[in-house]
């Protein structure tokens, strides 16, 4: 990947001041970082979740790229329209849709998968902060094992939905997994992204201090913490060839990861965790790694 | 259903015309290729498929310029079509009864987006059980959602309505999206001699697209966002204005296209003899075909029946409405669906509109896709007068026409007697 070079990014904001965000927001810093990678050739198109409402209250906009608006369960169905326009009008856009895991793994797969399927032309970003943060912390489809919600008191009995894995059975072009503690790697693959025609998926893991209880101030290190103890893993399936991306790419051996502990012990939504729960949790991110080492193995031979 | 094309005769310029035989569908496929509709997302439900296949056909001929997008679900049909819309060409699609309880939600975003696109609406019955015959509930379900409304009675129309509803939603005034409505199966799959308009002619009738607002590269602009609810109210205000605005628009297009085909839209309703009718029949869509034959019926035996045909839902029309009830002294309206617990939505339209003080009955026959026919029709008319003769009473709102016989349902006093329990013959 081509490595980013921070004095070329363009100096232009993309995230207004004086938005709705909470402090320590992890989708204001994806959404920077979006505008940084894609510039003025983005147009945006947001389903329902905190993304809708961060953009603050009418004449005020706090998001600096054009913004479709829409249903919760339509981001790809809208997004595919809107991109079909643009390339019958000959107008060169990168269409983004830019959408919470309840949005992308829940309300919104059905479109999502049909979009994938058909190979629009658009970009597909899930802000994955682990549940419906904007309704007020309820359990998504991609809430972890054992976690606190207001709808899960006793932790959530389920396990996180691997949507990566799902988009990337789809056999589309390009899917991604980014961190918000990993700045560089995402813009780095939303430009590759861009540059790749037909449909293009990036899952980027959003900590949020209001939803998983922690200080504001740790956003971006309970992420890094994420991908360091191995709970998240970065990669990208490029024409359907899996590859780890740094610093993943230097964990597939158990003892270079960080206890799990130490991403859980942060987050007051983990705060009860029994250790039954622990050890699913472990076992998870164990089961994950051996699958990203199965098929990396599996390649090695084609 | 009558025709009002005939094989044979054209009313606009002969060598501009062509009398095609064509099913309701595909004469809505066509108008569609003819409006020059970039981008369609449709989703396939009986009666709507013929709609879907015929535009991909034309598509694959090369004899239309669009893109369809295959999309997985109604509700993405709707979202995609709008966001196609959006992104600033003209785009269709099409629907049936689940269909459109599907998408419903994605009405209400793109009407308050105030985005012009077209969607046919071919009218089925929702289940349980499954059922795919005529009804209008799906049609009347779409009243409260901003869209314009217009309703097909033959093949003719479903084409010409649609051409008309691209240059309607488009215009400034209005910029509000549009349903053209055609009857499941009485139309959508039966064969009728259609005017088709060349091209040259559909291009003077529509000009280029204009919308409010485009979403494209470069321009941070946002739909869609939290607004305080005294501004939210407002733009709510200013899309009831704009359907009361679609009026003059709906005539002055419906002017263009007299000029151009010969074809008479100037009008909200078609009156059949109307003007000097002591009963009213009121209602929309293919069987007001059958109620022209029926109020012919009725006149040779001196019961001087008129049709008023609401070729729009909305914007309502209320003044030709009043002005078609001067002079009667019963109103029948017919309805294809019922609001349960209240009446037929079409007679409550009618009663609250009427300023004259005259019995309006509601009718509601046909639910489900029963047949009826143009002697039902003189039946439930000349029944209609008489309840009103015999009780008196100047607001009956659902007589259920069942099977021949009529069934007076609650609320009121007329309860006479219990609708009939058909026995499982299996039991």
């Amino acid at each position: 990947m081509t490595a980013v070079n921070i004095k070329a990014l363009p100096r232009k904001k993309y995230v207004m001041p004086g938005n709705a965000a909470c402090p320590g927001c992890p989708e204001t810093m994806g959404f920077r970082y979006l505008g940084m990678a894609l510039g003025d050739k983005a147009v945006t198109v947001i389903p329902a979740g905190c993304s809708s409402v961060i953009q603050g209250l009418w004449p005020r906009q706090g998001w600096g790229l054009p913004v479709l608006n829409i249903v919760f369960a339509a981001g790809a169905a809208a997004a595919s329209g809107l991109s079909r326009a643009l390339k019958r009008r000959g107008i060169e856009a990168q269409v983004v849709v830019w959408a919470g895991d309840g949005g992308t793994a829940d309300i919104g797969l059905q479109a999502l998968s049909g979009a994938a399927e058909r190979g629009e032309n658009i970009i597909y970003i899930c802000v994955d902060n682990e549940a419906y943060m904007n309704t007020g912390i309820q359990r998504s489809g991609l809430t972890p094992h054992g976690a606190w919600t207001t709808t899960t008191h006793s932790g959530n009995p389920g396990r996180k939905k691997p949507l990566p894995q799902i988009i990337a059975a789809h056999k589309v072009p390009y899917v991604a997994t980014a961190s918000i503690g990993y700045p560089w790697d995402f813009i780095a693959k939303l430009r590759k992204a861009a540059a790749i025609k037909g449909f293009k998926y990036i899952h980027l893991h959003a900590p949020c201090p209001v939803g998983w209880r922690f200080d504001p101030s740790l956003t971006h290190k309970i992420a890094q913490l994420a991908v360091e103890t191995g709970a998240w893993i970065l990669y990208e399936y490029e024409n359907g060839r899996l590859k780890l991306n740094p610093p993943s790419n230097r964990l597939l051996d158990p003892r270079k990861r960080k206890p799990l502990e130490e991403y859980l012990k942060l987050q007051g939504r983990f705060r009860n965790l029994q250790p039954k729960d622990l050890e699913i949790l472990q076992a998870e991110v164990n089961e994950n790694w051996a699958e990203i080492e199965a098929i990396l193995k599996a390649q090695e031979k084609h | 259903m009558a025709s009002m094309a005939k094989p044979g005769h054209v009313g606009g310029e002969a060598e501009k015309t062509a009398v095609i035989p064509l099913r309701g569908n595909e004469a809505v496929a066509y108008a569609a290729k003819l409006a020059r509709v970039q981008v369609v997302a449709a989703y396939p439900i009986t009666p709507q498929t013929i709609i879907v296949e015929k535009i991909d056909e034309l598509i694959s001929k090369g004899e239309m310029d669009a893109e369809m997008i295959y999309v997985e679900s109604e509700h993405s049909a709707l979202s995609a079509a709008y966001g196609a819309a959006i992104g600033g060409v003209r785009a269709f699609t099409a629907t049936s009864s689940h269909g459109l309880a599907y998408m419903y939600e994605v009405l209400w975003w793109t009407a308050a987006s105030r985005m012009p696109l077209v969607m046919a609406l071919v009218t089925r019955a929702i289940g349980p059980p499954w059922n795919i015959h005529v009804e209008h509930a799906d049609l009347m379900s779409t009243r409260d959602t901003g869209w314009l409304i217009a309703m097909a009675e033959n093949n003719q129309e479903a084409l010409d309505l649609t051409l008309l509803m691209f240059r309607i939603t488009e215009d400034p005034r209005v910029y509000l999206p549009g349903i053209v409505g055609l009857d499941g199966f009485i139309l959508s799959h039966t064969v009728e001699p259609v005017e088709v308009p060349s091209q040259e002619l559909v291009d003077e009738l529509l000009p280029a697209r204009r919308q409010p607002y485009v979403i494209e590269p470069g321009k941070p602009i946002a739909m869609g966002n939290i607004m305080p609810d005294e501004i939210f109210e407002q733009h709510r205000m200013d899309m009831h204005v704009s359907q009361r605005a679609s009026i003059e628009a709906i005539r002055e297009a419906g002017k263009a296209y007299l000029e151009l085909t010969g074809r008479d839209y100037t009008s909200l309703v078609e009156c059949y003899k109307c003007s000097d009718a002591d009963y009213l029949v009121v209602g929309v869509g293919s069987w007001m075909g059958d109620a022209k034959i029926a109020a012919d019926m009725l006149r040779e035996k001196n019961v001087k029946t008129g049709v008023l045909r609401l070729r729009w839902i909305r914007p309502f029309p209320w003044d030709e409405l009043r002005k078609a009830a001067e002079g009667a002294s019963v109103v029948v309206v017919m309805d294809r669906s019922i609001s349960f617990g209240h009446a037929g939505p079409l007679y409550l339209e009618v009663a609250s509109s009427l300023t004259q003080d005259i019995p309006v009955v509601g009718v509601v026959a046909g639910v489900g896709g029963v047949d009826i026919s143009y002697e039902d029709i003189a039946r439930i008319t000349k029944h209609a007068i008489k309840t009103v003769e015999d009780t008196g009473t100047k607001r009956i709102p659902v007589l259920w026409y069942h099977k021949g016989s009529f069934y007076p349902m609650p609320p009121g006093p007329l309860r006479q007697r219990e609708p009939p329990i058909t026995a499982n013959p299996l039991l």
